[in-house]
């Protein structure tokens, strides 16, 4: 059996696998397996997860009621951060900081990415396991030590970074002007330079496993869309990370080595700087040309999960498989053509900014026949509304409600007026943030089952997407209210409007305090999640091969995980993985590895 | 303390109880034999229920929220320029609320009405060009007349202002904002960020300030002179880090004085006048109501950004690096307290780039006045001009001095 299990090996991996018994450490720990460190990343990032939705929390609370004491404040924070159970102004400032890094990069990108390609390349190509198993390793425990890095920014003295999750020079690179600045902003970069090197370990493998790997007869128009999506998303990764790399090089240099790269003509703290000749906006350009990209590195694998999760749900085949691929292929390129939508109000040459408006608003296009493409999918089927279909609609909504939004900022003479105001806040969030996480929720409770082996309770999960559901719109939705009104983001206290237009500062505080209750309400509501992710790994019902009929390669692979992912001879694929429904056959679902009947035609 | 051991046994109990509640719950499944992975029809109904229950709700919220709030929250735009984005915007947004309607009622119906069903097949209906076709070319129609809309708006905002506009600067720095009006011959005097005392913080270039500021960098309170002298006395013995400290505070210093004696040599004493006759303005903005204004921003320390909330207008201020933005206002201060019915509204300039702990305070009032009103306000402050104020004497000769001792050194 061993013989056979390891025949698609490869010679890359000889002498290592020869021997099944595993000690702890090979297995939990250093593992090179890919469905171990798919779940390694799963837990890191729903740890890390937590942390970012925590600091949310505490700056909420400051939002909704300003200037008010709080125990929980004091709790998380103590009295160097929170005296007398007030958050300090600086700390609100790197709470959003760490909040937007940690939800941004680490769940959604080493999350979302990391688990699911991880776990699904392989198992869903028809290959034994990725084409490195050691690279692949090392991707994981550099997004483990990058996490570590993070997390040890909030313990600093001086605080964590508190220039924003974009990390704008020069505030970023004077500690003068911030505390956060100092040591945190250090660590910062240097958690960030980690992260990027395990991002672009990990998505050279994906490419290389998807080009090289798959199985006989799983043609690229074969493969399913999830595997499209990670294929694609891994390939913007490893063209926009590097140049995120070089523009956190260049602010390391201006901080520490006295170089001018973002530098120019500054005075500050009363000490006037001798850089000349540097560019803010040199950075911008650099940050966003990854931050433009990596907005799709967050949301195409949640759109390929989506696609897979609705398609077995609905009984039916995805509608329009192949401008789904043509979409998701336009808006990767698209993405990086874009960037500059992000700077219509930051003194870049308003003629480049109305070049950026045009590409920008092409996105809507991709975008709206993906939307159809599943409005269709739906149509007619037969659902069933697992917990993860559920997760997946809501994803589709979330989609088109933050994705409208965003034809009005693409407009650059629309953005002047709504640029960096809560409008934007609740844009990004609900496209991409909500959506997102509706994915990655959704990849859980669907695969749940060849993770663990065990099935999630689903009464829980009914639970959970609910007041998932409720919270999400109802802290994102008020939002565009606030921004509609003028509130600028990153402010510690809308008290301020106060002084100047009563009627615009009673609307905000009202807002304000209706958001965080939902805020509060979704993540108590996330406990639920954790409980029932937790107890169904130990205690949960043993999950039988397929629980969901669903036609993908993972599904013929036996419950107990093992090396090689099949005990004989690898899977061949004859079909593509959407017949289901199809006239003229029993059952309603047709495995990929099914030859065609006689007289039966390929899709 | 009392509080967090009550909050942390509350919170192990609920752990307890939801745990227990999930073993009846696997007991009873148990019994009835059904299996996790087998959605029943009754959950299935009840989900497709909740689905189409939620979208009316979502609607009927967002609804309450326009009506409550008002259409955009904002109030009627106080500027030309922002009456036209503010038409642009309507229309985006009613097409916006459109396809929200439409796309998500489809979607949540849709879950709805196909939910499944016993002895119903799903319709097996992998592609269809001709639709795909439809709703391809569609959207990129309908993207073309918003892109061709607001690029021609755009091109008008950024648009140069010719010889008719006031000229402005708006200077900011951590945390506030300060203003210099160009003047009797609307043309701003030009600066240099080396050339930024006590008695001129806006760096002014002119012929005196660049003597103060040479005078200034010598024998100011850390000029270099006095940091010679610590460095070079014998009785004090510093360690390491703090002579270090010092001695590159010395060497930037004495570079930045080279570039100042160098610009000394260079400057042309035409460009003076063009500085002594701008008005610094500190508390509130003045601006005359119907007069186009060309405003330049500059920042001291890090990137600010300029928002005009009601006249629509935004630009970031950022350092080294010149921006600018024109608006031109078309409603008073009074006019809009009384369309806001509320007599002490003011309009702001705020601060809309983080820039620190204190960036939501940054701010100015912004007072936009009738034309006579706006011209006696002007013609008091004519008699205020930077010379007036910093430069009274003709201080030149002194500062002369005191560079020949300081260069003959």
């Amino acid at each position: 059996m061993a013989s056979v299990a390891h025949e698609g090996h490869g010679h890359d991996h000889h002498g290592e696998h020869h021997h099944h018994e595993e000690n702890f450490i090979s297995k939990y720990i250093f593992s090179q397996d890919h469905k171990m460190i798919g779940k390694q990343f799963l837990m890191t990032a729903v740890f890390m997860g937590v942390v970012a939705m925590i600091l949310s929390i505490l700056f909420r609370i400051q939002l909704a009621w300003p200037g008010e004491s709080s125990d929980f404040l004091t709790f998380f924070l103590g009295e160097k951060w929170a005296p007398n159970g007030v958050l300090k102004e600086d700390m609100y400032l790197g709470l959003v900081t760490i909040h937007g890094t940690i939800m941004v990069f680490f769940l959604l990108t080493g999350g979302l990415s990391g688990t699911f390609s991880n776990m699904l390349i392989p198992l869903q190509l028809g290959a034994r396991d990725m084409a490195s198993g050691f690279l692949n390793m090392l991707s994981y425990w550099f997004f483990f030590i990058s996490s570590i890095l993070m997390l040890v920014s909030l313990f600093v003295e001086s605080g964590p970074a508190m220039a924003g999750w974009t990390i704008y020079p020069p505030l970023s690179a004077l500690p003068q002007a911030i505390s956060g600045s100092g040591l945190g902003m250090t660590l910062w970069l240097f958690s960030m330079t980690i992260f990027i090197a395990s991002s672009l370990i990990g998505s050279l493998n994906y490419i290389v496993t998807v080009i090289n790997l798959r199985t006989q007869g799983m043609n690229m128009t074969r493969m399913p869309l999830t595997i499209w999506a990670f294929f694609v998303t891994a390939i913007l990764g490893v063209l926009s990370f590097p140049v995120l790399l070089s523009a956190a090089l260049l602010l390391v240099m201006d901080r520490l080595a006295g170089t001018s790269f973002y530098l120019s003509d500054i005075i500050v703290g009363g000490e006037m700087l001798a850089n000349h000749g540097g560019s803010p906006l040199l950075y911008q350009h650099l940050f966003w040309f990854l931050g433009h990209p990596e907005v799709y590195i967050v949301l195409l694998p949640a759109l390929g999960l989506s696609s897979e999760i609705i398609a077995t749900n609905s009984r039916k085949p995805i509608f329009g498989y192949k401008a789904m691929i043509g979409s998701i292929l336009a808006i990767g390129f698209l993405s990086f053509i874009v960037w500059g939508h992000h700077m219509f109000v930051t003194g870049m040459n308003p003629f480049l900014g109305s070049v950026f408006v045009f590409t920008t608003l092409l996105i809507a296009i991709p975008s709206a026949v993906k939307v159809f493409n599943y409005l269709t999918t739906l149509w007619k089927g037969s659902l069933v509304l697992t917990p993860a279909m559920l997760f997946a609609i809501g994803l589709v909504s979330t989609f088109i409600t933050g994705g409208v939004t965003g034809i009005i900022l693409a407009d650059s003479a629309l953005d002047i007026a709504l640029h960096d105001t809560y409008f934007v806040v609740a844009h990004f969030h609900i496209v991409m943030g909500m959506s997102a996480v509706f994915g990655m929720f959704g990849g859980v409770y669907h695969w749940f089952p060849k993770m663990f082996g065990k099935m999630m309770n689903t009464r829980l999960g009914y639970a959970h997407f609910w007041i998932t559901l409720i919270g999400a719109y109802g802290v994102f939705f008020p939002m565009h209210f606030v921004g509609l009104a003028g509130a600028p983001r990153r402010y510690y206290d809308y008290s301020v409007f106060a002084e100047t237009d009563t009627a615009s500062a009673d609307m905000m505080l009202d807002l304000n305090v209706v958001i965080t209750i939902f805020a509060i309400f979704a993540a108590l509501g996330q406990i639920l999640f954790l409980f029932n992710f937790f107890y169904s790994i130990f205690r949960g019902p043993k999950a039988p091969m397929n629980p969901w009929n669903s036609n993908t390669l993972e599904w013929t692979t036996p419950v107990e995980h093992m090396h090689g992912n099949w005990p004989g001879a690898l899977p061949v694929v004859h079909r593509w993985p959407y017949d289901y429904s199809k006239p003229g056959s029993e059952t309603d679902f047709i495995p990929q590895d099914i030859p065609l009947a006689e007289g039966e035609e390929e899709h | 303390m009392e509080n967090k051991l009550i909050i942390l046994i509350v919170i192990i109990l609920g752990a307890i109880a939801l745990a227990q509640l999930v073993r009846v719950y696997e007991i009873s499944a148990k019994l009835r034999k059904t299996q996790e992975h087998e959605i029943s029809n009754r959950d299935n109904n009840l989900n497709a229920k909740l689905m189409l229950g939620f979208i009316i709700a979502l609607f009927i919220g967002f609804i309450y929220l326009m009506l409550e709030y008002g259409w955009t929250g904002r109030g009627v735009a106080a500027s030309v320029e922002g009456k036209e984005t503010d038409w642009l915007l309507n229309l985006n947004f009613v097409l916006v609320i459109i396809i929200f309607f439409f796309t998500n009622f489809l979607l949540f119906f849709f879950t709805y009405k196909y939910v499944r069903k016993p002895g119903v097949k799903a319709f097996y209906y992998p592609h269809n060009n001709k639709l795909e076709m439809i709703w391809t070319v569609v959207p990129a129609i309908v993207l073309a007349v918003i892109i061709i809309l607001g690029l021609q708006t755009w091109n008008d905002l950024v648009a140069p202002t010719g010889k008719e506009a006031i000229r402005i600067e708006l200077f900011s720095k951590q945390f506030d904002w300060t203003a210099r009006y160009a003047g009797e011959d609307n043309t701003l005097g030009k600066f240099d960020y080396k050339l930024t005392t006590d008695n001129n913080e806006l760096a002014l270039l002119t012929t005196n300030t660049i003597d103060s500021a040479i005078s200034n960098m010598m024998n100011g309170a850390n000029g270099i002179s006095r940091i010679q002298k610590l460095l070079n006395n014998r009785d004090t013995i510093f360690n390491d880090s703090t002579s270090n400290a010092l001695r590159a505070d010395l060497s930037r210093k004495e570079r930045l004085y080279r570039l100042l004696a160098q610009m000394k040599a260079n400057h042309d004493k035409k460009l003076d006048a063009s500085a002594w006759d701008d008005i610094i303005q500190k508390d509130t903005l003045v601006l005359c109501k119907g007069q186009v204004y060309e405003i330049s921003l500059r920042a001291k320390d890090v990137i600010h950004s300029a928002f005009f909330l009601h006249m629509r207008a935004q630009m970031n201020a950022v350092p080294g690096m010149p921006t600018r933005l024109k608006f031109t206002p078309s409603m008073t201060t009074e006019e809009m307290r009384i369309s806001k019915n509320n007599p002490a509204f003011n309009y702001t300039l705020m601060c809309n780039k983080i820039c620190g702990g204190a960036h939501y305070k940054m701010k100015m009032i912004v007072v936009v006045k009738e034309k006579a009103a706006y011209n006696a306000w002007m013609a008091t402050k004519k008699k205020e001009t930077f010379k007036d104020k910093y430069f009274p004497a003709p201080a030149a000769p002194v500062a002369a001095a005191v560079l020949d001792t300081t260069m003959t050194n």
